[in-house]
């Protein structure tokens, strides 16, 4: 068993052997937290051994929410597929759209029309925001800062009708397809999304006034849940997780997949404490670094969404049919940057219209996965903070 | 499998009869009179209510005084009594009944206050104007913390129940609670399950006999007030530690030992914070630890000098802990513990621990007011009413009114819970080890220093000498350019609210 934060904090420690006295027994307690419970954000599982309130082992369980995606895909046609790729991460329906449009638009060789790929990445960045804005949200509300969350939701709010405006939904849009996006942009949307970037970005000051630097809030989060950047690599995790561990790496960055190249914007990453904007409590990798990277990341994808603004080009936003597309005999692994890490999608066609595999790549899943690992040897009330910092969506998890 | 009450098996329609009957057919009468003229002139009505219960209140005293002017002479008590027996009375004893010396009022009223000149009758008065308050209280305190907390949040909060900003949400929610089933989990201790919420409750209730509203707006004047309400405050941690033992839930004994391990660590800080006060003074007697304050607010035990205010503080944050309010909520943590140590509570039982916590939040309130910010004592000395104001009705209803009442010290309390319900809206909630840390760490020992402190300060420093005098003055001024502060953010945040909520609460919500 792994005791990284045992090490790093002797002080909550109780040594029940030498403590106890006389008569008393003390044994470990084991708990089920979830299925149904308020801060496992959605129906994760998780056994807890514990020791009074210290965590002796968490044990993630999962499969609560499995809706069987991946066979279903290999039962419909790429096209007909899209909408159940909302339904993985339903908090960024956009990205998962992209992720398998891709796939399948590498797989057949579509070339993808110059707007399409602007929307595509503008709808993507939108996406990030809108779901970091729940990660911090929710997180506050794990820490009991009620609200944050308020505020997150409002400006999410925001966000998500310029999505209705564009693709008549608010959840799962099904807008990005293969061979680019279902509908034009309609009027005047660029200058609406201009709009909200000016009302938006000075807000997340406000967010870190409230939340980021709260003395409590920093308290209950650095050197909480401190994962190391071999750590991070070794357990494939990907996304802010690992970024909050010190590692730059981007997939938009590090291998730009469609046009990221053709934009200026930073990784932000885990940074020790007493840096810049950065308590001097803070330890790479703990949790506050892991927020504090989503928080960063908004006002990048802000950024990007800026200069996309600016390059958009005229033309054609779907190239050809959706339909009765014949998949080649070969295969396929993409990867692109998901809010919560990276989502691949294997894709292998077999010359009809039908996938004959497909299988995903869910980052919540790789994610989830090292919560035993940095949630034993804390206390009770960390197990929310590490799992909100993680910030997993069951969707993706159990797909 | 836990055998669950089916609630869509069909059952008898309930049918009233007899006494049950008619007080159903009653309701129904005053219901479908009342509702119509709530729903006209709701917000008028809502003051009315709240005016009605000060002026019956101060009738009450009224009343009592009377009794007591126009005592019927020993005679006729005896012939009153033999009447209430049911003996005849003579025209001759009628009369002598009625011709009492020097009274204004008709004869005839004093048998009707007769009863009023014992003291049970009085005590059941009383305890039915307490119960009326405590059951007033925790309904509007919720509302408005619903209020509190939408403002803060850029929404509205309740709009619809009632009509006016939702004013009667909390007694809807009152009756949607008592309507629910009637739950007792399996393999819970069924005996302490149904015992703890009433634990929990009625120390509360206690808890306001003791504590005075004014000199005279007391139920009980105790000598040892103080250590009573203390003493009620931790038997309602009792209850909870109870209600989550005998849950049979582990996340409620979580919820309970978190209870037991706060209780530990904040009740030393809080009870030597409070000896302060007692210090200065000289008396455990709230009443006379109040009276004392009456001399403008400089004499305000908080201001007296640099430890009376680290006290406060001290008292006031330790108060939030012993309330169970953010950030120190841990005991009911919904993100942690699902909802701690009431989880497996639901309908009568549940209100009635939030019931204890809304009451108990106005005990402590009320304690810090009493001790530390002048009481029932408006910031006008009293000397000032004294000079101007006679002894008539209408010159003791201004001296209420301005000077010195029951009014003032609501008014104050009002104001400490909202900066209670302030703090919970605004503030992430505490780790249990960083509490007890706080507690035993930090605070334990400031407040010994504090203590010793003000000891030798009380000894050494001579009262109204020149040190005395400059850290009253000093501190007075800053206590007063902090509430001033505070009171022109609200009046700011008042009249702007419209620009501070934004768009999006301004347009788009319905009923705003």
């Amino acid at each position: 068993m792994a005791t990284t934060v045992i090490e790093t904090r002797p002080d909550v420690l109780i040594d029940f052997d030498k403590e106890s006295q006389g008569d008393v027994r003390t044994e470990e307690m084991l708990i089920n937290m979830g299925p149904q419970h308020p801060a496992t954000h959605g129906v994760l599982r998780v056994v807890l051994r514990t020791d009074g309130e210290l965590i002796l082992e968490s044990v993630p369980h999962i499969g609560y929410l499995h809706r069987c995606a991946e066979k279903i895909g290999e039962n419909l046609q790429p096209y007909q597929f899209i909408p159940y790729t909302d339904r993985m991460d339903y908090l960024a329906g956009m990205n998962n759209n992209q992720a398998y449009a891709i796939a399948i638009e590498q797989l057949v060789g579509i070339e993808v029309p110059e707007r399409a790929l602007y929307i595509r990445m503008i709808f993507a960045e939108l996406n990030r925001i809108a779901s970091h804005l729940v990660a911090f949200g929710t997180y506050g509300l794990d820490m009991g800062a009620f609200t944050p969350f308020l505020y997150s939701f409002r400006e999410r709010e925001m966000i998500l009708d310029l999505f209705e405006s564009a693709c008549g939904a608010r959840l799962t849009y099904s807008y990005i397809n293969v061979g680019g996006v279902h509908d034009d942009l309609p009027d005047k949307f660029l200058d609406v999304l201009l709009e909200y970037l000016d009302y938006f970005e000075p807000k997340v000051a406000e967010y870190n006034q409230l939340l980021s630097y709260n003395h409590i809030f920093v308290k209950r989060t650095a050197n909480v849940g401190v994962i190391s950047a071999a750590d991070a690599v070794g357990w494939a995790l990907t996304g802010p997780v690992l970024r909050g561990s010190g590692v730059n790496w981007d997939l938009r960055k590090s291998t730009p997949y469609e046009i990221y190249d053709r934009f200026e914007f930073d990784v932000p990453v885990g940074l020790p404490g007493g840096s810049e904007g950065v308590p001097q409590s803070v330890v790479v990798g703990d949790c506050w670094c892991r927020y504090m990277v989503r928080v960063l990341e908004m006002l990048q994808s802000c950024r990007i969404i800026r200069q996309a603004i600016k390059q958009m080009p005229d033309g054609p936003h779907l190239a050809g049919k959706l339909k009765n597309l014949k998949l080649p005999d070969d295969e396929i692994y993409v990867e692109i940057e998901n809010p919560r890490g990276q989502l691949g999608f294997y894709v292998r066609g077999d010359g009809s219209t039908i996938p004959a595999r497909v299988k995903a790549r869910g980052p919540s899943f790789c994610n989830i996965s090292i919560l035993n690992h940095v949630g034993s040897g804390c206390l009770l009330a960390d197990i929310p903070a590490i799992v909100g910092s993680i910030d997993i969506v069951m969707g993706e998890v159990d797909r | 499998m836990t055998q669950m009450s089916v609630p869509w098996r069909p059952r008898g329609k309930v049918r009233y009869t007899g006494l049950s009957g008619l007080i159903a057919g009653f309701a129904r009468a005053i219901y479908g009179m009342a509702a119509p003229v709530v729903r006209a002139f709701p917000g008028s009505i809502l003051l009315g209510a709240i005016f009605t219960v000060i002026l019956v209140g101060w009738a009450h005293f009224l009343l009592f005084e009377f009794a007591d002017n126009h005592l019927i002479g020993a005679d006729s008590n005896i012939s009153a009594v033999r009447g209430f027996l049911g003996a005849e009375l003579t025209l001759a004893e009628i009369e002598n009944g009625l011709a009492v010396a020097g009274a204004p009022a008709p004869g005839v009223l004093q048998y009707a206050f007769y009863p009023i000149q014992f003291r049970i009758v009085r005590d059941l008065l009383s305890a039915g104007g307490i119960l009326g308050f405590i059951s007033v209280i925790p309904l509007y305190t919720i509302w408005w913390e619903r209020k509190v907390a939408g403002r803060i949040q850029s929404r509205t909060g309740p709009m619809r129940v009632g009509g006016w900003h939702g004013w009667s949400q909390s007694m809807a929610d009152g009756i949607k609670l008592i309507n629910k089933e009637d739950f007792v989990p399996d393999h819970a201790d069924g005996v302490l399950f149904r015992l703890a919420p009433y634990v929990a409750f009625v120390p509360a209730i206690l808890a306001f006999f003791a504590l005075p509203f004014g000199t005279y707006w007391v139920f009980r004047e105790l000598d040892v007030a103080l250590v009573f309400i203390l003493a009620m405050l931790g038997i309602e941690v009792l209850g909870v530690i109870l209600a989550g033992w005998a849950s049979n839930n582990k996340w409620s004994v979580y919820g309970a030992m978190r209870e037991a391990c706060q209780m530990v660590s904040y009740e030393i800080p809080m009870g030597m914070a409070l000896l302060i006060p007692v210090m200065a003074v000289g008396t455990l007697s709230m009443t006379e630890i109040g009276n004392v304050q009456g001399d403008g607010w400089t004499s305000w035990i908080v201001f007296r000098n640099p430890f009376t205010f680290a006290a406060a503080v001290v008292y006031y944050v330790a108060a939030l802990a012993s309330c169970k309010r953010a950030p120190f909520d841990l005991p009911e943590s919904e993100s942690e513990l699902v909802s701690g140590f009431h989880t497996e509570y639901s309908g009568f039982r549940w209100s009635l621990f939030f019931f204890g916590e809304y009451a108990a939040m106005f005990v402590v309130s009320g304690l810090c007011v009493i001790l530390f910010l002048g009481a029932w004592h408006s910031p006008l000395p009293m000397s000032l009413a004294d000079r101007f104001l006679g002894d008539d009705l209408l010159s003791r209803a201004a001296k209420g009114l301005f000077f010195s009442g029951p009014l003032w010290f609501v008014l104050k309390c009002v104001w400490l819970l909202y900066v209670q319900i302030w703090i919970r809206w605004t503030l992430p909630r505490i780790r249990i080890d960083q509490v007890l840390y706080a507690c035993i760490q930090y605070m334990l020992p400031l407040m010994m220093v504090i203590l010793l402190g003000h000891t030798l300060y009380e000894l050494l420093v001579p009262v109204h000498g020149i040190v005395w005098t400059f850290f009253n003055i000093a501190l007075s001024v800053i206590g007063g350019a902090v509430m001033l502060f505070l009171v022109s953010i609200a009046c700011y945040g008042y009249l702007n609210r419209v620009k501070l909520v934004g768009w999006l609460g301004v347009e788009t919500l319905p009923g705003s």
